[in-house]
């Protein structure tokens, strides 16, 4: 195979590749965005400095149960019940995701 | 198969980054960003600009060595909290590589981008961030001015003149009348006029009970005033009295000298402790930059709060039009990093993530009663609008344990909040 070749092969695949890693970045950046306001209560990445519960590295699937809990109302809650309404299930799915990685 | 824009657009920025990644790269990395401000939006912008680019240089620029938060500035005045516990210094941000400088700003460049601050120094920028808080209307109360406020604090900035506030009430005799002078329009912190009356009624309570407070108020109603109210009814009996704009509330005149508020319709209330919450406007350096309007506010693009007027500059925080936002804390720290994710995003050469905001503003009525109201924000193109459904208030049928767990969540929010802002320092 000559080097062209190669390179024709290779230029579409790194092509993608970086195309892939571009998507990958908007998504990350998109998902901190959204956990952004989380911080201002359950401190820095969900790591709580006080009475408020930390959040940061709780199993997604526990994480997931909380928040649509909230939102939904089944749980009680002084003030997630109110929050947890502005979010719908992509966006509570994208937060369980990212404060589950976040403390690891 | 729906391409949306942001899909569209995200793929042509992607390309561009990949005829030159590594030059983009090297572009965020060897940026410089100014933020102007220590604040509650600043000293944010500043922690996550670091934590998004590693490489790049990032410079505070705030004059004072420890900061007072307005917050909890109230629990002060109620002598719920030690002054120190309401200051922060920024050893934890230097730590983190933020080059954090002592001074003031003093003019603005947006053409050249060029900030001269008042010690001589002069910094080229990148980009931006302007977070300088509120500034006062001196003289829109007749009377009311600098040299007024030594006598009258309006102890909305918290610093000294919390301090001078504070020594006032302590010198306050039993039976004393304190009155607060509330304006109406655009200002920091709609609750925290009512959230400063509970406080300094707790004090008297606890302290001077035959004494009085009388609220002279330029608004028909106010933030949470239901729950306010109940709270005030169930903990200081009549201690508090409101007087709304049509009862004549609204104080046109001050006579620093003599502690007295003239009212619109000619009442002269005579105070042994005169606290005036003024007209406000964004912090002066808004101005000199350039990108206030008529309103004496900046206009704000919502989805990363570049400012509408000057490109390259983007401001946060109190000083900016982001209603339905109120002016709080918390939405000054949740503002500057959708700013601060912006700037990272465009100097990468990516689209800029979708803005996304919240807030809760906690205030205590009494120690073991706290109340909040909460909102959910998003940017729809460039302005801000509020998750209709969400936030709202808390339960006015909320019993004693509810009202006691959001007075210790109140506390945990300003943990919180501090961590996340100045860290340890
Ligand atoms: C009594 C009271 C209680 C409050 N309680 C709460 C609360 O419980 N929760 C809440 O969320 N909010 C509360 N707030 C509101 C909160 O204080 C403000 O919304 C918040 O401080 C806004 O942040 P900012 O960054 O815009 O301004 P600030 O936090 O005021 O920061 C501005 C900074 O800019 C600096 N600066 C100004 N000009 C220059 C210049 N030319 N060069 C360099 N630096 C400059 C100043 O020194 C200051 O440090 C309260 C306010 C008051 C008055
Ligand atoms: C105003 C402060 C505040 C904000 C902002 C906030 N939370 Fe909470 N959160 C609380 C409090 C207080 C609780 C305890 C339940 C209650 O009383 O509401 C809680 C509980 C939780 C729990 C359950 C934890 C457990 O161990 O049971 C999860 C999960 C959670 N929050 C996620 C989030 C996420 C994600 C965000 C950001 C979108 C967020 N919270 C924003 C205050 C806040």
């Amino acid at each position: 195979m000559s080097v062209r070749q190669l390179n024709l092969m290779v230029l579409p695949m790194m092509l993608t590749a970086t195309l892939a890693s571009a998507a990958a970045a908007d998504e990350r950046a998109a998902a901190q965005v959204l956990a952004g306001p989380c911080a201002g209560c359950h401190g820095p990445d969900g790591h709580s400095p006080g009475a408020i519960p930390s959040i940061a590295g709780l199993p997604e699937a526990e994480l997931l149960a909380r928040m649509t809990g909230f939102r939904d109302g089944t749980a009680d809650a002084t003030v997630m019940t109110r929050l947890m309404k502005g979010y719908d299930e992509a966006q509570i799915a994208t937060l369980a995701h990212w404060f589950a990685e976040v403390g690891q | 198969m729906i391409i949306s824009r942001r899909g569209i657009l995200g793929g042509v920025a992607a390309l561009g980054a990949l005829a030159m990644p590594g030059l983009v790269r090297a572009q965020a990395a060897a940026a410089h960003v100014v933020v102007v401000g220590g604040g509650f939006g600043g000293a944010t912008a500043a922690r996550y600009l670091r934590r998004l680019n590693p490489g790049m240089r990032i410079t505070l620029i705030e004059p004072t060595q420890r900061f007072a938060t307005c917050p909890f500035s109230n629990l002060y005045l109620g002598g719920l909290r030690e002054w120190d516990s309401i200051t922060h210094g920024y050893d934890d941000l230097r730590a983190a590589g933020v080059e954090v400088i002592h001074d003031l700003a003093q003019d603005i460049d947006g053409a050249a981008r060029r900030v001269v601050l008042a010690g001589g120094d002069v910094l080229d920028y990148d980009r931006l961030v302007l977070s300088p808080g509120i500034d006062f209307r001196w003289n829109a109360i007749e009377g009311y001015d600098e040299a007024a406020a030594e006598l009258v604090p309006h102890a909305w900035r918290a610093g000294p003149q919390t301090q001078l506030l504070k020594s006032q009430l302590e010198a306050m005799e039993d039976g004393g009348l304190f009155v607060m002078s509330i304006t109406d329009g655009a200002f920091r912190c709609p609750p925290g006029p009512y959230e400063r009356a509970s406080m300094v009624a707790h004090y008297l309570t606890t302290h001077k009970p035959k004494s009085k407070i009388l609220l002279l108020d330029s608004k028909e109603n106010f933030s949470k005033q239901a729950l306010f109210q109940q709270g005030w009814a169930a903990l200081y009996g009549n201690m508090i009295e409101w007087i709304s704009l049509a009862d004549d509330g609204q104080v046109v005149a001050i006579d620093a000298a003599n502690r007295t508020a003239e009212t619109n319709f000619g009442t002269t209330h005579r105070a042994d402790v005169l606290n005036v919450v003024p007209p406000q406007k964004a912090g002066w350096i808004a101005e000199r930059a350039g990108v206030t309007d008529a309103t004496g506010w900046v206009p704000v693009r919502g989805g990363s709060f570049e400012s509408e007027q000057v490109p390259h500059i983007h401001v946060v925080g109190d000083a900016t039009i982001a209603a339905p936002m109120p002016k709080s804390g918390f939405c000054a720290n949740a503002q500057a990093k959708v700013a601060a994710a912006a700037i990272s995003a465009e100097l990468a050469g990516r689209d800029t993530p979708p803005a996304s905001f919240a807030n809760t503003c906690y205030s205590l009525v009494g120690v073991d009663w706290g109340i909040s109201v909460a909102g959910v924000y998003r940017a729809e193109d460039d302005s801000i609008v509020e998750v209709e459904g969400a936030g709202g208030v808390s339960p006015i049928d909320a019993n004693a344990a509810f009202r006691k767990a959001e007075a210790a969540y109140g506390a945990g929010w300003y943990a919180a909040i501090s961590a996340d802002i100045w860290g340890r320092g």
